[in-house]
């Protein structure tokens, strides 16, 4: 059965709400702040709304870059993306004057270094832009007790820095996955290295489908007939597509070209392919079309027409 | 959703939205949310306290990479200590979200649901969403409108319908949208010939055939019989409501007029005793994102008979001022966040029965039908609201 990864990354934007963009200006200027709640108790990192009451939040504090562990777990190998390369602890700190705690990394040499109770301060990272890795990590500190009685003191949220807030960041999201296509649709792509298309019938319906599923949609039982279809089709409907799309994929075929649907003969539903080889105005339904291969590619490049005529609206009705 | 004997009756009392614009970059995706949600409430005069449970529906994870909107907004939305759940069904999302909620009403499983849908189209990337490059496949070659487009013109094929019928739909719901001050598209010099003269993207569908890229939320509060007796402006009563799906691609689907469409209209029509619908809806505001699922809607739900969807759209009948108005609101052609699209028209049905849609407002309108598709028109999400309180 055939395999291959596949990679799904896009880099979202997100624009952040007044107290988000204080807070991520804030790290940017090597200041935590956080957001005091209706009962009075203070978030670090802050939320817009209120957890309890639902109320809308914007009493801003800032709060000290030293705190204590309330819990770690030892990470022993990182992976892609998190905040330090080699072991350490995650950790949940409760900076001085917050109530709640954060979440990030603890540069300590080994799990014994760390409990909780630890005493951490925040090391800045050298190069900071409005996110949360400007917090490099926590380390350990020894100078700072804990108990000095440090509090939240209000901050307005503003800061004189020329670059102005922090508006918006850029979420890069990433997923890996090992796709397969599973036994029908690998049998399909096979075959068509051979340059045959090769579709399954189903045992009630006898409906034949291109690309095989392995099952019928409708019937809702297993397919293994094999039935070979095409190479011949009809153009059952189509566009004239005159905007580029902007998945890399296909953005070496120049527009306008012809989008069509293509009943391949024996097939009982219609494939979606691209028709060259006429003018795109003179593409028309009923047109009768043969796939064209190239040397390397799994799929025809295109469909071209036969030169027989055109199908009878009849035949093809039921497949558009 | 059945109608065995004793199920509770469901009010429409609160609607919010947002006004729609291309991109909200003064807030969060929660701060958005809650927007339409405290309209919603306002509407209502109800607080968080009021709120029962709360069902929200968004658009595909990958169009926006918000995944678990569940967990993210529960703070936003006053959810903390209620149930909260999220429904998906592509971009029928907020028909079906509506629908849920409603069923827990009708269930009497809560009092008052609040219910809601958004997408922030300008942090998204539906396209993108829409192409992922799954191995062994050959890329999708067109994107949205290059997989509708084919369907327009099987329609036009099949119906004999004239070309400019398209223009037409575009032409009316522009300037319906110029009636509703939250509608995204505000295009006050709009004419039929600078539709006719937009260029042709996916021929044959223009540029100004299609549906904008939009940032909005949309909210309602529904509640039972008790809750409608409090509330402080006339409810819009539920009378049908029904959802159906079926597979992208099968052999046999019906692209111009889905079976599943045809099954949820007349399962709807049943509910609420409608025979006619023709006559006996007074207003439809139905998902078109490209000006020709005007009539081919008309047709799928039943509103005319096969191929003849267009001459309604030709004679005028789908006008503000005609006797079946569709898309009073502008509909998606003026306003388009996708994840939320399919609640606002839901609750445009409402707000025509409620008499509170303003300038869009169809004088008298006492039965309206709210619709939603989504996917590879594949699912269909619809609603019929009454002024009065069902019968029976």
């Amino acid at each position: 059965m055939l395999r291959a990864p596949l990679v799904v990354e896009f880099p979202f934007t997100r624009s952040l709400g007044p107290v988000q963009s204080a807070f991520l200006t804030g790290l940017r200027e090597r200041t935590v702040l956080g957001v005091r709640t209706t009962d009075g108790k203070v978030l670090v990192p802050p939320v817009e709304y209120d957890p309890a009451t639902a109320d809308e939040l914007r009493d801003l504090v800032e709060v000290a870059p030293t705190g204590t562990v309330t819990t770690w777990a030892w990470n022993p190998g990182p992976r892609r993306g998190q905040p330090l390369t080699k072991p350490f602890a995650w950790v949940l700190v409760r900076l001085d004057g917050a109530d709640t705690a954060l979440l990030h990394a603890l540069d300590v040499p080994g799990p014994d270094a760390v409990r909780t109770g630890t005493r951490v301060r925040i090391r800045w990272a050298a190069t900071r832009t409005g996110a949360i890795t400007d917090i490099a990590c926590f380390e350990r500190d020894q100078s700072s007790s804990g108990v000095t009685g440090r509090h939240a003191r209000p901050h307005s949220g503003r800061f004189a820095a020329q670059e102005g807030p922090v508006t918006g960041i850029v979420a890069q999201a990433r997923l890996d996955y090992t796709y397969s296509p599973g036994r029908a649709q690998s049998q399909y792509i096979r075959a068509l290295a051979g340059h045959r298309t090769v579709g399954e019938r189903c045992p009630d319906c006898r409906k034949v489908y291109v690309p095989p599923r392995g099952a019928c949609p409708t019937c809702g039982v297993a397919t293994t007939e094999q039935v070979e279809v095409g190479p011949r089709g009809t153009v059952t409907t189509f566009c004239i597509v005159n905007i580029k799309a902007r998945n890399a994929g296909n953005a070496a075929i120049d527009v306008p070209y012809v989008y069509a649907h293509i009943a391949l003969d024996s097939a009982d539903l219609a494939l979606h392919a691209r028709i060259a080889g006429i003018p795109y105005d003179q593409v028309r339904m009923g047109l009768r079309v043969e796939p064209v291969w190239s040397d390397d590619a799994r799929f025809p490049d295109h469909y071209r027409p036969t030169g027989e005529p055109d199908a009878d609206y009849d035949t093809y009705k039921e497949l558009l | 959703m059945s109608d065995a004997p004793g199920k509770e009756p469901v009010a429409v009392v609160g609607i919010g939205q947002t006004k729609h614009v291309a991109a909200r970059r003064d807030v969060s995706i929660a701060g958005l949310v809650r927007e339409a949600a405290l309209g919603a409430l306002a509407d209502a005069e109800l607080t968080w306290a009021g709120v029962d449970a709360v069902v929200i529906g968004k658009a595909p994870d990958f169009f926006e990479g918000v995944m678990m909107p569940e967990l993210y907004l529960a703070d936003a939305l006053g959810a903390v200590g209620k149930p909260m759940l999220r429904v998906h069904t592509a971009g029928s999302v907020g028909g079906s979200t509506a629908l849920v909620a409603a069923s827990l009403v009708a269930g009497r499983v809560h009092g008052t649901v609040l219910t809601l849908a958004f997408e922030k189209q300008s942090e998204s990337n539906a396209m993108w969403g829409l192409s992922l490059p799954v191995p062994f496949q050959q890329p999708l070659l067109a994107g949205a409108g290059g997989f509708f487009a084919p369907h327009v013109r099987a329609y036009m094929r099949r119906s004999g319908a004239p070309e400019a019928i398209g223009s037409l739909v575009a032409y009316k719901d522009r300037r319906n949208a110029l009636k509703n001050p939250c509608a995204h598209l505000h295009e006050h010099d709009i004419t039929l010939e600078k539709v006719q003269a937009s260029p042709m993207l996916w021929d044959p569908i223009r540029y100004s055939e299609t549906c904008p890229s939009s940032d909005g939320a949309c909210a309602m509060v529904l509640t039972d019989r008790a809750g409608a007796a409090r509330a402080p402006r006339p409810p819009a009563w539920l009378h049908g409501g029904a959802m159906r799906s079926e597979p992208t691609m099968f052999a046999g689907k019906d692209f111009v007029s889905p079976r599943a469409g045809k099954d949820c209209a007349a399962d709807v029509y049943r509910q609420a005793g409608i025979a006619d619908p023709r006559r006996e809806i007074d207003a439809v505001e139905m998902y078109v994102p490209f000006s020709w699922y005007e009539p081919m809607w008309l047709e799928n739900l039943g509103f005319a008979a096969e191929g003849e969807g267009w001459q309604l759209t030709e004679s005028g009948v789908t006008e503000l001022d005609g006797d079946l108005p569709v898309n009073m609101s502008g509909g998606v052609l003026s306003t388009n966040p996708i994840g939320a699209s399919g609640m606002i028209r839901f609750a445009e049905a409402a707000l025509q029965v409620r008499g509170q849609a303003g300038a869009h407002q169809v004088p008298g309108a006492r039965k309206a039908l709210g619709h939603a598709y989504g996917g590879g028109s594949q699912f269909f999400a619809m609603w019929l609201v009454g002024a009065e309180p069902p019968t029976g």
